[in-house]
């Protein structure tokens, strides 16, 4: 089984301890942050890891990319703090399985990857994704998932052979060496978590970001710009890969999308409540939500912009209720080229 | 027989009767797995009136009648047993009065469960009534007199308690009025009568034709929501199910189990469907059915499936179109169910013992559990599919369907709308003084034995 890479020096030595420390969700101050820390890098239980709602921030704050994150996952599994009770894992688990119903397909570039989210291929059409192979379904879904749910073991077990499928069924025989990742988590798996648990990527994850970001500049006339305020809902996995937020402002300028400056963004962003119910505490994803979209409101927005298809899932109905309305990045900046949208 | 069939086209016209083999060849049977049993004659009447003549002919000519609304009990209990003819509720299906302010409607027996719906839901948007999981062309009558239950029967209990009254042809021609309906202009109960909707409720229509009924109607609220609480030991479902329904929120508890979709496998799923007036009182639900089941929460050995609205749809429906879907998993259409009518406490047994049955004689199975009243009883079902085309696998299912009978009565529950075979079980297991009330009942309401005979016999 593969190691994580962590340090324990690095933590051992930590002065601020952000990972806890600048926690949204559980309250320490420094001195309870490192006693805490200190049992979880000994491996001793720690309430961190009952309370700890998997929202994947700490891997962010870690100034030293120590991969807190990981390795509170580690620790909940050794210790049996399940997150989420434990015949709701074991049903997703058995739900997302591979399905062995892969077939070798010859794909040309660009080559997105849906991953296990195959019913939005609709939404792969239009000019920005002329010509592109569309793959997906459960024998490619990157299983980062199981973070929140204490399972680094399945990610350990599942991962090689995803990145084995990819290769095999589609890239390799294909001579494609670049996968478009549809959405953040696949980008965050190949590129951040595989390398942080030892499994190799043979092949080039680029983000849908990067990609809609080229793709518009090369249909830059053709554009007619949004003129509207936008609020982008980060995903938990961009915790994972921060140097990628440039491309959501990028993508904001090209199509004339307004960003105005809200409470919950960036590094402050709030995650849609989803896991959080997983976790059986449905009045905390209630406040965190009504946090969430009272902020997008408060700055007038029209739209709110989605990559992760379950943070759309989750949170649609409820922007909807309030005024705005909720779509995935990619349809909105097919409406800036006068497509309309699938969604 | 052919002077029989004129009398019948002189009382509710010629397109409204048949003795044609392609229509007794249909009224034969039914989806399940009951042998096929022919009429003589179909007879489709459209009054009460018309309904009383028939039987008077019926009563002359010692001729039995069996009466039918949607033929969907799945059991064969509308296959005249002994020929003769197949009374078809259908074109009595007029809704006659929603009452409002006393949420009740009054409505012919043959009023099918998707009209009803339909109507209320476009004349009467702020009730609805208690629809059962059946195809929407079950009938109202049908269903209530059998003891049905529904989408609102944790809130409401079986839909025979959901009967304010009713007006009925006696086997001997003579029509009556059950409940307040029969000393008031209003349908409003049962009480505080003498209560004889008895003596037609579980009879199996061998007591006479109901031809109006009085149901009760409830809130239809503009917000629902459903929990599916999911927990991988039976043992623990009685407790669970206890305190989800105890907390009077739920409008319908429903458990399933099924080895499909492969994630379903070996859990057990408790569907817990509720509504409300606004958003706030929506929450306030939602969160007075988690506290009740907070300590199994807390050891983290079932929890509500994080589902997103869009994935709650389809459990939200009512009818459930997933045993309609099951239904035909075989194709070929064969589909019958033990609905097992138990104590909740007896779960995790029925659960087990369903299991080996439908594993060991390899039947297609789904089972759950409709939960009543406030988890006073449940009815458990075993459904198996069969191909009605192969034989061997109608004799597969109907082998599991006599063994999960049996070993319902030896656990203490008891058949619904039990086959006739299981009747026959149910009674060597009834007290002889119950059986021998319910033949002298009989024998006073059908002299002549006319109705349904060979149900409920020894
Ligand atoms: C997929 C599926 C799902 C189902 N789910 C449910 C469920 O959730 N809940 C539930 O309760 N049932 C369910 N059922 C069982 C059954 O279909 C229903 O109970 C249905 O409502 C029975 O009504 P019916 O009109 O088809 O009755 P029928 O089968 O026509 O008749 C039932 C019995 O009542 C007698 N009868 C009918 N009408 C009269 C009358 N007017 N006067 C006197 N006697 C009469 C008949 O002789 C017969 O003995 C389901 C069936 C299927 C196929």
């Amino acid at each position: 089984m593969s190691e994580l890479k962590y340090d324990q020096k690095i933590c051992t030595k930590c002065e601020k301890i952000d990972c806890l420390t600048r926690c949204q969700h559980i309250a320490l101050d420094l001195e309870e942050a490192r006693q805490e820390w200190m049992k979880i890098l000994a491996g001793r239980d720690s309430r961190v890891l009952h309370e700890c709602l998997t929202c994947y921030a700490c891997e962010e704050y870690c100034p030293y990319h120590n991969h807190p994150f990981y390795l509170i996952v580690d620790r909940q599994e050794e210790l049996s703090a399940w997150p989420v009770p434990v015949p709701l894992t074991k049903q997703q688990i058995a739900m997302m399985a591979p399905k062995g119903q892969i077939v070798a397909q010859k794909v040309s570039a660009p080559v997105i990857n849906l991953c296990s989210f195959p019913m939005l291929a609709g939404s792969i059409q239009g000019k920005l994704f002329a010509g592109a192979s569309i793959i997906g379904g459960n024998d490619l879904f990157c299983n980062i998932m199981w973070l929140h749910f204490a399972k680094n073991s399945v990610i350990r077990e599942r991962l090689p052979k995803v990145i084995n499928n990819l290769m095999d069924y589609y890239l390799k025989v294909s001579g494609v060496d670049e996968l478009i990742c549809f959405h953040d988590e696949c980008f965050g798996t190949y590129t951040q978590l595989a390398p942080a648990f030892g499994i190799e990527v043979p092949f080039k994850p680029i983000h849908l970001f990067e990609y809609l970001t080229k793709k518009l500049t090369e249909l830059k006339k053709e554009i007619r710009p949004i003129n509207a305020k936008v609020a982008y809902q980060r995903p938990c996995s961009n915790r994972l890969v921060p140097e990628t937020q440039h491309w959501v402002d990028e993508i904001f300028k090209l199509i004339g999308a307004i960003r105005p400056a809200r409470e919950y963004e960036g590094e402050n962003a709030l995650c849609c409540g989803m896991v959080v119910q997983a976790a059986q505490r449905d009045d905390r994803a209630d406040a965190i939500q009504k946090r969430n979209l009272d902020d997008m409101a408060a700055v007038g927005a029209r739209y709110c912009v989605f990559n992760c298809p379950m943070c759309f899932m989750t949170l649609k109905g409820m922007v909807a209720e309030r005024g705005m309305t909720p779509i995935l990045i990619s349809d909105l900046c097919r409406i800036a080229l006068g497509e309309g949208f699938w969604g | 027989m052919e002077e029989i069939y004129r009398e019948l086209v002189k009382i509710v016209g010629e397109r409204f009767v048949s003795n044609q083999p392609e229509e007794r060849f249909l009224y034969s049977r039914d989806p399940g797995t009951m042998e096929p049993h022919a009429p003589d004659w179909v007879v489709m009447p459209n009054t009460t009136e018309e309904v009383q003549k028939i039987v008077r002919l019926a009563n002359r000519q010692k001729i039995p009648l069996v009466p039918m609304g949607g033929g969907l009990v799945l059991s064969g209990l509308s296959r005249p047993l002994q020929g003769g003819m197949v009374l078809d509720m259908k074109r009595m299906n007029r809704i006659l009065e929603v009452n409002e302010a006393s949420s009740y409607v009054v409505v012919e027996a043959g009023a099918s469960q998707g009209m009803l719906q339909a109507y209320l839901k476009k004349h009467h948007p702020r009730l609805k009534h208690s629809i059962p999981d059946a195809p929407p062309i079950a009938t109202i009558g049908g269903n209530v007199l059998i003891h049905g239950s529904g989408h609102l029967s944790a809130a409401g209990g079986f839909h025979s308690e959901m009967l304010n009254g009713l007006e009925v042809v006696l086997p001997t021609g003579e029509v009556a009025r059950i409940g307040s309906c029969s000393a008031s202009p209003y349908w409003f109960s049962r009480s505080p009568l003498p209560d004889l909707a008895g003596l037609f409720l579980g009879w199996h229509g061998t007591t006479g034709v109901v031809t109006k009924l009085a149901i009760k109607l409830f809130p239809a609220r503009p917000w629902n929501d459903v929990g599916i609480f999911v927990i991988e030991d039976p043992e623990l479902a009685p407790d669970i199910i206890r305190r989800l329904a105890r907390v009077q929120v739920a409008e319908d508890i429903l458990a399933w189990m099924s080895p499909k979709p492969d994630w379903a496998k070996g859990f057990q799923m408790i569907n817990i469907a509720y509504g409300a007036e606004t958003k706030a009182e929506l929450t306030l639900k939602r969160d007075l059915i988690r506290e009740s089941v907070r300590p199994y929460l807390e050891r983290k050995v079932g929890g509500f499936m994080p589902l997103p609205p869009d994935m709650k749809v389809r459990f939200l429906e009512a009818p459930q179109s997933t045993l309609a879907v099951f239904a035909d998993v075989n194709k070929g259409g064969g589909f019958e169910y033990v609905g097992a009518i138990m104590p909740v406490e007896l779960f995790a047994p029925a659960f087990r013992k369903g299991l080996e049955i439908a594993e060991s004689r390899k039947v297609p199975y789904s089972l759950g559990a409709r939960i009543v009243g406030l988890a006073h009883c449940m009815m458990f079902f075993y459904a198996y599919a069969f191909n009605r085309a192969d034989q061997a696998d109608v004799r597969r299912a109907q082998t599991a369907l006599e063994d999960t009978n049996a070993m319902v009565l030896e656990m203490g529950g008891i058949p619904w709308k039990a086959e006739t075979p299981a009747q026959k079980q149910i009674i060597k297991k009834m007290d002889p003084n119950t059986f021998a009330l319910m033949n002298r009942l009989r024998a006073v309401l059908d002299p002549q034995g006319i109705m349904n005979p060979g149900n409920w016999e020894a």
